[in-house]
């Protein structure tokens, strides 16, 4: 983390980018974000309710009408002319019309992997495929967690070579914006291609 | 109007804060918005949390996200109040990048140094 206080504002002039970033429970979304952003990161709970739980059960009103949906929330300002926000969201199917909705107007996406628990990762792969969003694959090292080979991973994610994979360390920024910067460079070949077209 | 204390404790209802009316009056407001204040816009007439979100932006630029989490509002009810507001012409959004023509190739580049220099 940098400077920390949320009190300053973004440049006047700034437009804004958003990168959302996916994966599952514990695969490293909120210290990912915290390592880039340079404010404070923001852990917002949005609570979702179940309008029809309301109607249809009376009596188990006990904390069961609402979910807790977690997300994470940073900002990087990059230059005088760009804001990069960072939104960290679950990547389970039933958070899927809340990641849906932070997709639009998205960059791009990066999806956090944990080796030990690949198959985690799937949905967010998903739904990022079905938004057509360009996006990298990071594998998120941690101490404890078997090393693949890159071809074997990209075998069982059934990742295209032409689709970035990176392994970065979420903890240290140096690490952590290889795969942002994976993700750009990602980005940028893919919109050169459309023009050559 | 609704005295401080209520609003920390959580007791104005989404509704309320509102004004009862859940439709967005812009198509989409994203969550990444810059949200820019008209400092020469009368603030008559608003309502609380209106005038707080008015507080809140008019020192700077923030994003749409950032005010409900400073205002501790969920993000639905601070979209709702701030489209009333850039309909009524005291904010307007700077919606969120997104690459389309050549012009994006510039922005990419300029995205691409800002983040190896970091």
């Amino acid at each position: 983390m940098h400077s920390k206080s949320f009190d300053h504002y973004v440049p006047v002039t700034a437009q804004p980018i958003k990168i959302v970033v996916l994966g599952p429970f514990a695969v490293g979304k909120t210290t990912f974000v915290s390592t880039v952003s340079e404010i404070q990161p923001m852990h917002t709970e949005e609570r979702m309710t179940h309008a029809g739980q309301l109607i249809d059960n009376l009596d188990d009103l006990r904390g069961k009408t609402t979910t807790t949906v977690a997300m994470d929330f940073g900002r990087l300002t990059l230059s005088q002319n760009i804001v990069l926000y960072l939104f960290g969201a679950p990547g389970q199917p039933r958070f899927r019309s809340m990641v849906r909705s932070l997709m639009e107007g998205a960059l791009g996406g990066l999806v956090l992997l944990d080796t030990r628990r690949i198959a985690e990762s799937f949905d967010a792969i998903d739904q990022l495929e079905d938004a057509a969003l360009p996006y990298t694959v990071a594998v998120n090292t941690f101490d404890s967690a078997p090393c693949y080979r890159e071809e074997d991973l990209r075998d069982s994610l059934d990742i295209p070579a032409h689709r970035p994979l990176v392994t970065l360390d979420a903890r240290h920024l140096s690490s952590a914006k290889q795969g942002l910067i994976s993700l750009v460079n990602h980005i940028l070949d893919r919109s050169r291609m459309e023009h050559a077209r | 109007m609704t005295s401080p204390r209520h609003r920390r404790a959580g007791m104005v209802r989404s509704h309320t804060a509102t004004e009862g009316n859940g439709t967005l009056a812009l198509g989409r407001l994203d969550d990444a918005a810059l949200l820019i204040a008209d400092p020469h816009r009368p603030r008559t007439g608003l309502t609380a949390h209106a005038q707080r979100v008015m507080d809140l932006c008019q020192p700077g630029v923030l994003s749409v996200s950032e005010v409900a989490y400073h205002l501790q509002l969920p993000g639905a009810v601070v979209k709702v109040i701030v489209s009333r507001l850039i309909n009524s012409g005291h904010l307007t959004a700077r919606a969120p990048f997104v690459p389309a023509g050549h012009y994006s190739e510039d922005v990419l580049l300029e995205v691409l140094r800002a983040l190896q220099k970091l």
